[in-house]
Parts: structure tokens; sequence; C-alpha cells
């Protein structure tokens, strides 16, 4: 079966949509990612979406439900590379992606995820420097 | 070509995005007129029981566009206007569908009969 594939990145899971969704290719990336983040106990979710040349209101409600589950799943999510064409007919078409992070980048995205890692870490007392 | 799967509706996007252009509609345009039909042919599937799509491309004097037809034979829409609320929906969906599409291309045409079908028909103009 046609999967999209989830990649574990350190603490994070890393999804890069690359092909045309068809819905249940959305379903069960939706399924998938929950299990995966179970499976790796992964605090974060990238979600990269700079190859969709179409978000249409099933898929921004499947990235909100994403969104939603992974941070029930104690998984913070960010959506990134949204192309600008793609914002603009989102926001026209009333779908307004509330609750989901987004960057607009992997490099930005990526530090989204670290910042509430980092902070636990300085909690504990670790010494940590950034550079 | 015909709509039953969501793999069709994939086609129908591609099919709308090469046309369009081929038409010389810009990224933005573009991405307006595919995302509508893949609303439109969703809906098709979900609230028609599958159907037919048709792709025209217009000229009409100085002016040319795409146009978009979506029909079935399903149970039809008792009321259209609410059909075209935002937030309403009967397949517990976002119910952005109908509203939305509409306000990404220039023109939006529905005729549904309850009991007999639903054809909905939507233009955008190139600027």
């Amino acid at each position: 079966m046609e999967r999209i594939p989830i990649l574990k990145m350190g603490h994070f899971l890393l999804v890069t949509i690359q092909v045309d969704m068809h819905d249940r290719l959305a379903l069960t990336l939706q399924d998938d990612l929950t299990n995966q983040i179970l499976k790796t106990g992964a605090h974060g979710v990238l979600i990269d979406i700079s190859s969709l040349e179409v978000v249409d209101s099933f898929i921004g409600r499947m990235l909100g439900n994403m969104a939603n589950m992974s941070r029930l799943l104690d998984a913070e999510t960010v959506v990134v590379g949204m192309k600008p064409a793609v914002a603009i007919t989102l926001v026209e078409l009333g779908v307004s992606l509330k609750g989901v992070r987004t960057a607009l980048n992997v490099e930005k995205g990526m530090e989204l995820l670290q910042e509430p890692l980092r902070s636990k870490a300085g909690a504990r007392g670790d010494e940590q420097q950034e550079g | 070509m015909p709509i039953l799967t969501s793999e069709d509706v994939v086609r129908v996007r591609q099919k709308v995005r090469s046309w369009a252009i081929e038409m010389g509609f810009n990224l933005i345009d573009q991405t307006k007129l595919v995302t509508a039909a893949s609303e439109l042919a969703r809906n098709t599937i979900n609230y028609g029981g599958g159907g037919e799509f048709r792709l025209e491309a217009l000229n009409e004097g100085n002016r040319s566009g795409l146009r978009l037809t979506f029909e079935d034979h399903g149970p039809g829409i008792e009321d259209v206007e609410l059909a075209l609320k935002d937030g309403y929906t009967t397949a517990g969906g976002l119910g952005l569908g109908l509203g939305g599409s509409k306000r990404l291309v220039n023109e939006f045409d529905i005729f549904s009969r309850p009991g007999e079908g639903t054809r909905i028909t939507v233009t955008r103009w190139r600027p």
C-alpha cells in the first residue's frame, strides 16, 4: 500500500509530503503518525508541505487533526514550507488552521521544536551553552 | 471524465492545473482554480455518490477563461442557500467546500433538484 514515510530524527519525527495526496493517503498518514509518536515517544513532529501545490479544506483539516492528536500525545507539531499561493487560497477558502504552528522552512521549524526541550533541560539545571 | 474515487479527485486537480498553465493563468489563480476543483470533485463523490467532470476552455472576444462542470445523479441539495453557508455540513466536514470554492472563482452556478442530482459550473477568467 502507498504510504508517506515518517522519519525519526532524534526527539522528532519528520514527515515530508511530496506527492499530490488523495484523501485515503492523508488518512493513512494520520494513523501512521499517531502510531509512530507512541512507538518512538517523539516530542515533536515536523510536517514539510513545501512540495504541496494545493491544500484544500480536507487536507487542511487533516493537518489540524494531526497537530491536535500529536498534542494529546505530548508532541508539538510544526507545519513548514507552505507556498504563498497556498496560503492565499486557504484564507480565501476560509481555512485558518487555528492551533497549527507554522514556520517558513524546515530549519526554522526545527528551532521552534527544540525551544521547549532546551528550556526543560535548563530547568533541570543542565549546562547547555548556545553558540 | 468520471469522478468516483479519491484518486479521481487527484486526476481532476492535475488536469485543471495543466489546462490553467497552458492558458497562462498566474500561479495564484491556478492554485485557486485547482483548489476549487478539488473541493467540488470531492463533493461529487461524498454527496452525489460520484459523477462526471467536464473542462472547457473559453474564448470570448478579448477574454479567456476555464469552465469546470461537476455533475452527479445523487440525492440533490434540498436547500442550496443553506448548503452554501460556511460551516454547514451534512457529512462531518468543515462545511467550507461549496461556499469556499465559490469564493475562489468568478462565476458559480448551481443547479440541483432533490432526487435527481446536482450540476455545478464554475468559471474563472484570466485577468
